[in-house]
């Protein structure tokens, strides 16, 4: 079994609603310098096998189509502790 | 005509979209989204609500249900499909209208008698109305602000493409205040106020919103 995690984040250019209604509410506890918040979703899957490249582009079209929106938000796909090209350097295939 | 009406679960205003079609002249014929089965009707409404809860993203996890894949062929058939509120949300999440709606951006839900102002009235759904006509609707939504990159926003008013916008305030952020968009096609329909709660004297502001149900019986499209 090996854990895949797809962070997805409001594009830049887009209004983030959430963030900012964080973003307002840090100042009234008493946190200051706080320049920017920016909202996003973190996906854990578990999927059955050692982590291969198969099952990486395979979690990437999962984020494509369906964990993420591709007109509002960005994504990045990680395997457990390696990032996507981390990965494929330890494999020998970058 | 046979408008069929899609149900999700979590839809809300599949009923009073399927009470307009009726009063329009039309047979209203329900459908459900776990049968991939349009019954043979003529046009589809996906209704507003808040369908799977809209978990993940608005409209993303209903995009992918059995009925969609026949909603999605037929439009690109040239079927008349609307999409109202959630369902407008649907259809960005199928690509077949562009842009996308998120959170309104004052982050307060907003229930309210909205002007708007028909700007394309060559669809299936709007020929009954004057081109420029302003007309009074319900708006109710939480994240009803439509975005969409500079490109596609010009590219949709150069296209004509932009079918209604708002009027007085801009109620939920939208980009150029457009409230509702149309396919290439001409045929796919989104808008995120909600003509189907306009169609009696009885409730809501008015009757303004008959007109996107009485389009239909006026046209013959596909």
């Amino acid at each position: 079994m090996a854990r895949y995690v797809v962070d997805g984040m409001p594009k830049r250019e887009i209004l983030d609603p959430q963030g900012k209604a964080v973003l307002g509410a840090l100042p009234r506890l008493g946190f200051g310098g706080v320049l920017d918040v920016r909202q996003g979703k973190r996906f854990e899957l578990e999927i059955e096998g050692e982590p291969t490249e198969e099952r990486l582009a395979q979690v990437r079209s999962m984020a494509e189509t369906l964990l993420s929106n591709p007109v509002i938000e960005d994504y990045e796909v990680h395997s457990d502790h390696h990032t996507v090209s981390e990965l494929a350097h330890e494999e020998g295939r970058v | 005509m046979k408008v069929g009406v899609v149900t999700f679960p979590g839809s809300l205003d599949d009923v009073d979209a399927a009470r307009a079609a009726g009063i329009a002249g039309h047979e209203a014929v329900a459908l459900w989204h776990a049968d991939a089965d349009l019954k043979g009707v003529d046009a589809v409404v996906l209704p507003g609500g808040f369908s799977y809860g809209d978990y993940l993203r608005c409209g993303a996890i209903s995009r992918f249900a059995p009925v969609m894949s026949e909603v999605i062929r037929a439009a690109e058939r040239g079927m008349p499909l609307l999409g109202i509120c959630n369902g407008f949300q649907i259809l960005c999440e199928s690509h077949l209208l562009p842009g996308a709606l998120i959170r309104n951006d004052h982050r307060r839900f907003v229930c309210r008698d909205q002007r708007i102002r028909i700007e394309n009235n060559r669809t299936p759904f709007t020929t009954a109305y004057p081109q420029g006509a302003e007309i009074t609707v319900v708006l109710k939504n939480g994240e009803g602000s439509y975005v969409a990159d500079e490109a596609t926003l010009d590219r949709l008013e150069g296209e004509g493409r932009v079918l209604a916008r708002y009027l007085d305030v801009n109620p939920n952020g939208s980009l150029r205040d457009i409230a509702g968009v149309v396919s290439e096609r001409g045929n796919v329909v989104g808008l995120m106020p909600h003509p189907e709660h306009a169609v009696e004297d009885l409730c809501g502001p008015g009757t303004d919103g008959l007109g996107f149900f009485t389009s239909l019986a006026a046209a013959s499209f596909v």
